[in-house]
């Protein structure tokens, strides 16, 4: 079973497509970031996963099931919005009873541990929470209905770097624990580089690519040789970015072969140059010849 | 859910609670003693023809002046009651959530979102009603002596329950408008996803309703009783006259239907007709009131008086309760409408 199984998504505001042709499955037991930049379309894919929005064109299960179908789907995924909404009025102590009233697989022993651990009042109100704390607050809503599949929405952009680190730590921890598959957005690679085993490009409202990060990082290569035209490269060479100068061609190419031409200097990427090289080749509107980047196996 | 909804909603429950039960309190101190002067009174010993007694009775209190004071702040409470509601319970319900994002975690637990609807407005809407039929049913029973006596004569600023202000603030109308208000509130505030927003729009459209409804809709409910008597020189209060030197109009006094609700009265010839024709010579010297009266009255005019009998009170009550639940129901439906298509 896949943990998110989108085909030819779409989401339409009015006239603009926040997401459009998305077609994308995200395997089971991966911890899958997904990045791009702001307006790339992030939030409302994963508003779609969550069912918080239904979609304008094409389809989207979630382990297995449509989102928000039933109680029964609700209590399979646990969210994390963008901004980690809680109730300002109500009391940490609240805000776990209101988990408890309305989640059937609340683990109430390991909700109260991790407040505990946390360090948060639990009489303390929500709106007085630090915005790491409410973060910290809403994850352990989220964990605690014992989700199989928990999607956070950019839930590190407003903390410092030191509670970012502490956040994803923690959570990579509490995922490690019990199991779960998670799906993470942020705009910046060096969050997601450090726990996530898959990752989705998404830029100009469509998926860029998606692929495990070791197979991602395998098949891209930078090559830096003699000026050459991209169109001379062999057929299985995907080039994804290009540059001269007067005298010299840097490409980064996608190639499930490994590259083999002397001419060439050949060097491995960064997660975050492979990142940058996708946004960057979505933002000059540079169209890949194959309609969606599917992974290759 | 319930537990959550009672979480949310208990400050503004508490304060509403409160503001009713300490108007109950001033009835309930205030209250025996009607009683007692009700029952010394020569109209709660009166049998028959007890317009004059129930006239005494009410002008007696007028002048006692916690009686008229409680009277006129029960109305007043009552009228404002379903716009208190509108406000403060209906319009913030699912604005705040929306304005905050809190939805976001709501719609995120095991709980599917129309269960979540519904918790709420059936808890919200519950309370509602119920806060207004009980404030309706202590002030009833408080001023049940008044009403008696004012569906008799309406005079020392006490008027008959059947009267367009006083209709809604009687019997189980007000239960009506609670519902409608705080559902129409709700709707607001998810259409418009701005709290304060949310609650001028609420006011005004309950403004506008109340002020209606009793205008246009309420006389046409059941088809008015039309009586026509020929007029005298006693009920004439006065004319106009217009430009031409012909009579415009004769003004005279309501005919005295006890309890009745007359929602017009007029002067018109005997064919039926509103020309009245030439004013007579004894209005235009100068004569005094009495000669030209009794020359009108020669006339052969008639009061053509339009009304709503006493005995349609509690028909009309259960009418306008139906009208404004079943609109309320309407609301709701489109609550639900709006929770799954557009908010999605």
């Amino acid at each position: 079973m896949t943990a998110l199984d989108a085909s030819g998504l779409g989401k339409r505001y009015r006239q603009r497509w926040a997401l459009s042709d998305c077609t994308l499955q995200i395997p089971e037991g991966r911890v899958a970031g997904l990045v791009g930049p702001n307006g790339a379309g992030k939030t409302t894919l994963l508003h779609l996963a969550v069912g918080l929005l239904a979609p304008s064109a094409g389809t989207i299960t979630v382990l297995g099931g449509e989102p928000a179908s039933g109680p029964a789907q609700l209590a399979k995924v646990g969210f994390v919005a963008q901004d980690t909404p809680v109730y300002a009025g109500l009391s940490v102590a609240d805000h776990l009873r209101l988990g408890a009233h309305l989640n059937p697989g609340w683990d109430a022993g390991y909700a109260q541990r991790r407040i505990d651990r946390l360090d948060l009042d639990p009489a303390q109100r929500a709106g007085k929470l630090s915005g790491g704390q409410r973060a910290q607050l809403a994850l352990t809503l989220a964990i605690a209905k014992r989700p199989q599949l928990l999607i956070l929405d950019e839930p590190v952009a407003s903390l410092d770097p030191l509670a970012r680190r502490e956040f994803l730590q923690d959570l990579m921890e509490a995922v490690a624990e019990q199991g779960a598959s998670v799906i993470l957005s942020s705009h910046l690679v060096a969050d997601l580089e450090r726990v996530c085993d898959y990752l989705i490009v998404l830029a100009a409202s469509r998926v860029q690519i998606a692929d495990d990060v070791d197979a991602l990082l395998a098949s891209h290569h930078r090559l830096i040789g003699g000026r050459r035209d991209p169109a001379s490269l062999p057929g299985d060479q995907e080039v994804v970015q290009a540059s001269h100068t007067d005298r010299q061609s840097t490409m980064i190419v996608r190639t499930s072969q490994p590259v083999l031409d002397p001419a060439w200097t050949v060097e491995q990427l960064s997660l975050e140059d492979l990142v940058l090289a996708y946004m960057s080749q979505a933002a000059n509107g540079h169209r890949s010849t194959r309609p969606t980047l599917e992974a290759q196996r | 859910m319930i537990w959550l909804t009672w979480r949310q909603f208990r400050t503004q429950a508490v304060a509403v609670w409160a503001l009713v039960a300490a108007f109950g309190l001033l009835l309930l101190v205030t209250g025996p003693h009607l009683v007692t002067l009700y029952r010394d009174s020569s109209f709660a010993a009166c049998r028959s023809n007890c317009g004059q007694a129930a006239g005494n009775f009410l002008n007696q209190l007028a002048n006692d002046p916690p009686y008229h004071t409680v009277y006129l702040l029960g109305a007043l409470l009552i009228i404002l009651l379903p716009a208190v509601i509108g406000l403060f319970w209906g319009a913030p319900l699912l604005a705040r959530e929306l304005e905050s994002g809190s939805f976001r975690l709501a719609w995120n637990q095991s709980v599917t979102r129309e269960r979540w609807l519904a918790v709420k407005l059936g808890v919200l809407g519950l309370a509602s009603m119920a806060v207004a039929g009980l404030l309706s049913l202590i002030l009833g029973w408080w001023a049940s002596p008044i009403d008696n006596a004012a569906g008799l004569a309406g005079t020392g600023g006490f008027q008959s329950r059947f009267f367009p202000l006083d209709f809604g603030t009687r019997g189980i109308a007000p239960i009506g408008y609670a519902a409608f208000a705080f559902v129409l509130g709700v709707l607001v505030g998810l259409m418009f996803r701005r709290t304060v927003l949310a609650m001028g729009i609420t006011l005004a459209v309950l403004v506008a309703v109340q002020i209606a409804f009793p205008m246009v809709v309420r006389p046409h409910l059941i088809t008015p009783v039309r009586e026509t008597t020929a007029l005298t020189a006693a009920n004439i209060q006065g004319l106009g006259i217009n430009q031409d030197g012909q009579l415009q109009n004769v003004f005279a006094q309501a005919p005295s239907v006890p309890g009745a609700w007359i929602i017009s009265s007029q002067v018109t010839t005997s064919s039926g007709s509103t020309a009245l024709g030439t004013v007579p010579q004894a209005c235009q010297s100068q004569q005094g009131p009495n000669a030209c009266f009794s020359a009108l009255a020669q006339k052969n005019l008639n009061q053509a008086a339009v009304y709503q009998p006493a005995n349609r009170y509690w028909t009309f009550q259960w009418i306008e309760t139906g009208i404004y639940l079943t609109v309320a129901i309407l609301l709701a439906w489109g609550c639900f409408w709006w929770v799954r298509r557009r908010l999605s």
